[in-house]
């Protein structure tokens, strides 16, 4: 009984954490962002819709609720589904576009490296305060 | 460092505009790179994949971003703040998108898409006010091919289709160019790494 609930006690701990080692970043450096922000410039802009939804006041914004732009129906689902955009969701969303909300129309795959990752998140976390 | 690389631009703009007159022929060759192969094209678009992001949806989203380009290369040559030749390279760099735009909406339609139409040009809202010199609008237009060399490079990964990707590696390669001679224009390094991204 004791070691199950040891095990038991073991695994809560495990999902607690796995979950944040996995998705934990280094730090960002906003210079080094805005260089990388340079590779989403063919659809996206800071302040105005593009091919893609502008960014102004994307952390803490539900996805696919910026008024007027036609999102994918795929997006609009994910945001009534409870997606909002913080550091650890772009994290997921900007690594694998397509596989976290699949059926985005941003066919794009993705910012691998972890630090490339953290500085264009960094830059966004600043460049977009409204 | 501007006495060099001027008269090299110059020379870079007449070539270009000169061989303005071979779109058509290079347009056609990429068109060619997917006949026949639109079976198989709209075979991969059956089968879906694992993203849910169709080929369709990835050719429509370069389509938007193509004619976003040919809108943005308009408002550079009637902004009057371009000269010749630099004005002669937008013009042909802009019939360059139009090829790409042309191949991207006739290859969607031939996969069972409806490709995305061009918005009206004030409907893009374009920061005007802040281009003031002819550096400003080759600015503005590196910065949108920079960004569309990297869309394309972030696309090609998820084509189900080897032949969309391969067509998008060649419009990859002909915007890579078109960055490269506008940087070369602001004085900048024309291929300042190895490695895009």
């Amino acid at each position: 009984m004791r070691m199950n609930a040891l095990r038991a006690a073991a695994l809560v701990v495990l999902a607690a954490t796995v979950p944040l080692a996995v998705s934990a970043l280094p730090p960002g450096d906003p210079a080094r962002g805005e260089k990388i922000y340079g590779r989403c410039m063919a659809c996206h802009s800071i302040d105005r819709d593009r091919t893609g939804p502008r960014h102004a006041g994307l952390f803490g914004r539900r996805a696919g609720s910026v008024p007027g732009f036609p999102y994918s129906a795929a997006m609009k689902k994910a945001g009534e589904g409870g997606l909002v955009w913080n550091e650890q969701t772009l994290d997921k969303f900007l690594q694998n576009p397509t596989k976290f909300v699949p059926g985005t129309r941003m066919g794009y795959a993705g910012v691998k490296d972890d630090q490339e990752r953290a500085d264009l998140i960094a830059y966004l976390k600043e460049a977009t305060r409204q | 460092m501007p006495q060099i690389f001027v008269p090299t631009f110059q020379l870079i703009a007449r070539r270009a505009f000169l061989a303005r007159s071979g779109k058509a022929a290079f347009s056609a060759a990429a068109l060619a790179l997917l006949a026949g192969n639109e079976a198989l094209a709209a075979e991969a678009e059956k089968k879906g994949g694992a993203t849910g992001t169709s080929d369709v949806t990835i050719l429509n989203t370069a389509l938007g971003a193509e004619q976003e380009a040919i809108a943005a290369y308009q408002v550079g040559a009637e902004s009057g703040l371009l000269q010749k030749p630099v004005l002669d390279l937008a013009v042909t760099f802009q019939g360059q998108h139009k090829a790409h735009a042309e191949l991207l909406a006739s290859t969607v339609k031939k996969l069972g898409g409806k490709p995305v139409e061009a918005k009206k040009t004030a409907d893009y809202h374009f920061p005007t006010d802040k281009l003031k010199s002819q550096a400003d609008v080759l600015r503005f237009a590196a910065g949108l091919e920079r960004g569309a060399v990297s869309a394309y490079l972030g696309a090609l990964p998820l084509f189900k289709s080897r032949d969309l990707a391969k067509a998008a590696g060649s419009i990859l390669g002909d915007e890579a160019m078109h960055w490269a001679v506008l940087r070369q224009a602001l004085g900048e390094a024309p291929v300042p790494e190895a490695f895009v991204s």
